[in-house]
């Protein structure tokens, strides 16, 4: 019995440790700036996704290795994730652990796109995959899709 | 001799698709068109022969944004043909890129969901071009004037995609409130936010 109950523990708590590995976290506009004005990086890359969107799912390896290869830069990626909310653990969550993402996913907590997507960009139309990237002051958004080729690219002409 | 005009008529052909890639604004004249709709006959502007405007959406089968709407286009259409606005639905998506999207699919839909507004399949994406659709859905609301169809109003159905807020502001139903007693709407243009329109990949 107790040798059971010791197993339920550590299966309990495998899995709670790699759920939290793989936690999607609810995300506003407010709280996108302050991680970015808050964090200890540098850069930031904000790609903008939904697990609908065929060529977002296509370039999302590519944001994966930019990290992956960047790991001595001091380089935020934050996948933010424009699914609905009432998606959020039947798709966003599964998917994210399907796909191993490491880097920090979100998805985003505003409802009215016609506010949000001015406050990401005014140039924005609303289409995705979008990338916003930030180094200290300068920003720069660009709504394409990305072979790696191209993100690297922009990465370092920041 | 052939293969100068074939050359030419290429070079041409992609003059028009750079041409396509803007998208209709209020004030301009609204292209009609004839296309299939899902009960095989075929519509356009004429075959609603009593109607003040039209409210054309491009929409289609697959993506969860035109889902989400789905339900609130229907309700357009039950609210607004009686006062003379009717749906118009456009599938823009090509049926090789999107293959969920293809005529039958269309037809399974539209009856599975009984649409009571014709649904439209455009060979070739050209209608969609000409009105220059980007996303699904997107909306333009037309009027019938004198001076032909003149477009009234271009984007979003409503702000709340996911269709969960109790106070979103209805950009559609405010156009036709406005365009009913014979102003000029207020907002004539909104962002759309959806699914890009699947095309062909290119060659």
């Amino acid at each position: 019995m107790k040798i059971k109950s010791f197993y339920y523990i550590i299966l309990i708590s495998i899995f709670s440790v790699s759920a939290y590995s793989q936690n999607v976290k609810l995300l506003n506009i407010n709280q996108l700036n302050e991680r970015i004005k808050n964090g200890k990086d540098s850069t930031y890359v904000v790609n903008f996704w939904a697990t609908w969107c065929a060529p977002c799912i296509k370039e999302l390896p590519h944001f994966e290795k930019l990290k992956e290869e960047h790991k001595s830069d001091k380089l935020a990626v934050l996948l933010v994730s424009l699914d609905f909310k009432s998606k959020l653990e039947s798709n966003v969550i599964p998917f994210v652990k399907r796909k191993n993402l490491k880097n920090e996913v979100f998805l985003l907590n505003e409802s009215s796109p016609q506010e949000f997507i001015d406050r990401i960009d005014p140039s924005w139309s609303g289409s995705i995959p979008a990338t916003l990237f930030i180094k200290n002051d300068k920003r720069k958004f660009v709504e394409t899709e990305f072979t790696y080729e191209q993100l690297l690219t922009e990465y370092k002409k920041l | 001799m052939k293969k100068i005009i074939l050359l030419l008529a290429l070079a041409f052909s992609a003059f028009l698709s750079q041409a396509q890639t803007t998208t209709l604004k209020a004030g301009d004249t609204a292209p009609d068109f004839k296309l299939k709709n899902v009960d095989n006959k075929e519509v356009s502007f004429g075959t609603f022969k009593d109607a003040k405007g039209y409210i054309v959406v491009f929409t289609c089968n697959t993506c969860p944004y035109a889902i989400g709407y789905e339900q609130r286009i229907i309700d357009l259409d039950k609210k607004f043909r009686p006062q003379g606005y009717p749906v118009i639905a456009i599938n823009p998506n090509d049926p090789e890129a999107s293959t969920a999207d293809t005529f039958s699919k269309m037809q399974d839909l539209a009856k599975s969901k009984k649409y009571p507004f014709p649904y439209l399949f455009d060979p070739g994406q050209k209608i969609t071009d000409e009105y220059g659709a980007k996303r699904t859905p997107h909306i333009f609301i037309v009027s019938k004037t004198s001076k032909g169809n003149i477009v009234e109003y271009v984007g979003a159905i409503d702000n709340d995609p996911e269709g969960n807020k109790a106070d979103k502001v209805k950009y559609a139903e405010d156009v036709i409130a406005s365009l009913k007693s014979g102003q000029k709407p207020a907002i004539t243009q909104t962002k759309e936010i959806g699914c890009t329109v699947k095309r062909k990949a290119k060659a």
